[in-house]
């Protein structure tokens, strides 16, 4: 089997074995990223020369008998809003082109001690504020499916370059789905641990109550692999969790029997595209055939979740991006000259000069829906709205993360689709902000409440689009999820289709 | 809450622009208005739940506090950190005078 078609866990096992070396690993898919990243626009960054020598090291490591890391010499790429010090870190933003951080997201840090190859950084939203890939400042990722169509997102580079073989791992982050909404739309399998299981130092803040890291693979075997050497406890996150971190790869090849997942049928009501009902019915059918049993559950809140999620999200990135101020890094305005003519003085002038750095520095460095969302966070945390608005928020999150704690009395896991519909196209809903908040519809809850979540590809649509489906699980019960999504491909293909237009090494 | 949707004018969404330190044009307050208000609408169907008697919720832990062992830790230089500054002197960052009236005043 060609390395581009094999899973991290052959990989491994087969760079370990000395049936590959790490340099010519890391050769297949740096060409495979040149042949195709035109099309897909999945990397914003790739570091052939870097990847090369840290594969040379590793080969000569091994060679010599030293001692080498858990995932030596697989490649691998970073959504780009995680640090490196060796590799621009932008966010897809023109606020940050160029950056250099001085140093290593934990993350990064820990693939690294693991001797994890990182061929490159990933295209994303805006700071992770989207569901399409196409608030990105430096263009929107083609689906790998579909070029006219959207990747999902906002790890929508992870999730692409995964589908199109140009690594056989990504790291994304979700903050309200952005690593199961894209893995979802691009046919891979993407995990969002339960919050504080994985470091969020390093990780550009957009939520910080919300967002957590994850890997994105073809497969839930794969995802388990990566949780391993990127869960746990970081002095420097005083939220990430002091819990050991289990074998997943020992503990997931388990039957399903008596595992009981609950279906929730306020997801199958309008709205709901038929092809992806039908999908969802499907897998839920196969996970029965595994030993599950099926079980309706109710989540009473869930309809509350979109509007819950975009006050919280808004609200703490208003606060979490307030630190560019074109003083410490980032975009600055250039001063002075002309300004008093322009449009965009502020009615009222900008109380100092200082001031008026910052106001220009923020509106040429952000896109458009990062203002949006600055601004509507800035609203309701400001005198006289905080209760209305961000206060009755948190509030209404505490009864969605008590629907889930309820739900997860009677039943070990809660299935259901990714996403409404199949990945949509480019363009479709760039005009109205609030469609593309409803994208997110199956995916917040999971955030809000704190709780994992993976979802993996369940079938695919006439049209040759790919159908994800999701499960839920209470706290730290990852090694369930990836038990239960691992039985799931043991029994189906689905994640082993491969887009038609990407067969043959050409996009 | 009230239920009735909340209708931000251009004059709210300058004031606003200049808590949140973004400069926008009258096109942007134009637009703006008009999206946020949409927004603060959709998001006011909150105000349908009756939340008198539950607690905010701000983070999923349970976590109270976290404390660490108070070790010396090596930390950035000054070069490091000025590294990405638009304009520092090898000490300091600069900035524009705190004080005084801005051009567009």
């Amino acid at each position: 089997m060609q390395p581009l078609e094999m899973s991290a866990v052959d990989l491994v096992a087969s760079l370990r074995q000395g049936d590959i070396t790490a340099v010519e690993c890391a050769t297949v898919f740096l060409d495979r990223i040149e042949a195709t990243n035109g099309s897909i626009n999945a990397f914003l960054a790739v570091d052939r020369e870097g990847a090369l020598a840290r594969a040379a090291d590793i080969d000569a490591r091994r060679k010599a008998g030293k001692p080498v890391g858990p995932l030596a010499g697989l490649p691998v790429a970073l959504k780009d809003v995680l640090c490196t010090a060796d590799m621009p870190t932008t966010c897809a933003s023109k606020m940050l082109a160029g950056f250099r951080p001085p140093y290593d997201a934990d993350v990064v840090a820990r693939l690294r001690r693991a001797d994890a190859v990182f061929v490159g950084k990933t295209n994303m939203d805006e700071f992770a504020m989207g569901g399409s890939n196409e608030n990105s400042a430096f263009g929107p990722v083609r689906n790998p499916w579909d070029l006219s169509r959207a990747p999902g997102g906002s790890s929508g580079g992870s999730a692409a370059c995964v589908a199109a073989d140009m690594a056989p791992v990504a790291i994304g982050s979700d903050t309200g789905g952005s690593i199961r909404q894209p893995a979802g739309l691009c046919g891979i399998t993407g995990l969002k641990p339960t919050y504080g299981r994985v470091s969020r130092r390093g990780l550009i803040a957009f939520a910080s109550s919300l967002d957590q890291i994850g890997p994105m693979a073809r497969s839930a075997a794969d995802c388990a692999l990566i949780m391993e050497t990127i869960a746990g406890h970081d002095p420097g996150d005083s939220t990430s969790l002091v819990v050991d971190v289990p074998r997943y790869t020992d503990l997931i090849d388990k039957p399903l029997t008596g595992v009981r997942i609950g279906r929730v049928p306020e997801h199958f009501a309008a709205g709901l595209d038929p092809e992806v009902a039908k999908g969802v019915e499907e897998a839920f059918a196969v996970l029965m055939a595994a030993g599950a049993t099926v079980h309706d559950v109710h989540l009473p809140h869930a309809k509350y979740g979109i509007p819950t999620y975009y006050l919280i999200a808004p609200c703490e990135a208003s606060s979490n991006l307030a630190r560019y101020d074109g003083a410490h890094y980032g975009h600055r305005a250039e001063p002075g000259k002309g300004h008093r003519a322009e449009p965009g003085g502020q009615p009222g002038g900008f109380e100092s000069p200082l001031v008026e750095m910052y106001c220009r520095s923020r509106a040429e460095g952000f896109g458009p829906e990062v203002k949006r969302r600055i601004m509507l966070g800035t609203y309701a945390l400001s005198a006289g709205y905080y209760d209305a608005y961000y206060a009755k928020a948190l509030r209404v999150r505490r009864l969605i993360r008590q629907d889930y704690l309820d739900a997860f009395q009677t039943v070990d896991l809660i299935g259901g689709p990714v996403s409404a519909t199949p990945a949509f196209k480019l363009g479709e809903k760039t005009d109205d902000p609030l469609a593309m908040y409803l994208v997110d519809l199956y995916t917040v809850g999971t955030n809000l409440a704190g709780v994992g979540g993976i979802s993996f590809p369940c079938g695919f649509t006439k049209s040759g689009l790919p159908i994800g489906f999701q499960l839920q699980a209470p706290p730290l019960a990852e090694p369930l999820l990836l038990q239960a999504a691992d039985r799931f491909q043991r029994l189906t293909d689905w994640h082993r289709r491969r887009p038609q237009a990407m067969e043959g090494g050409k996009a | 809450m009230s239920t009735s949707p909340q209708t931000l004018t251009t004059k709210d969404v300058a004031k606003v622009g200049l808590l949140a330190r973004l400069a926008l044009s009258e096109a942007d307050l134009e637009r703006m208005a008009g999206e946020l208000s949409k927004i603060v609408g959709f998001v006011s169907m909150l105000g349908e739940l009756d939340t008198a008697n539950v607690a905010p919720l701000a983070h999923p832990l349970d976590t109270q506090n976290v404390f660490r062992d108070d070790v010396p830790a090596a930390s950035l230089s000054t070069a490091e950190a000025l590294q990405s500054a638009p304009r520092h002197d090898g000490e300091c960052f600069l900035v524009p005078a705190v004080l005084g009236e801005s051009s567009a005043a």
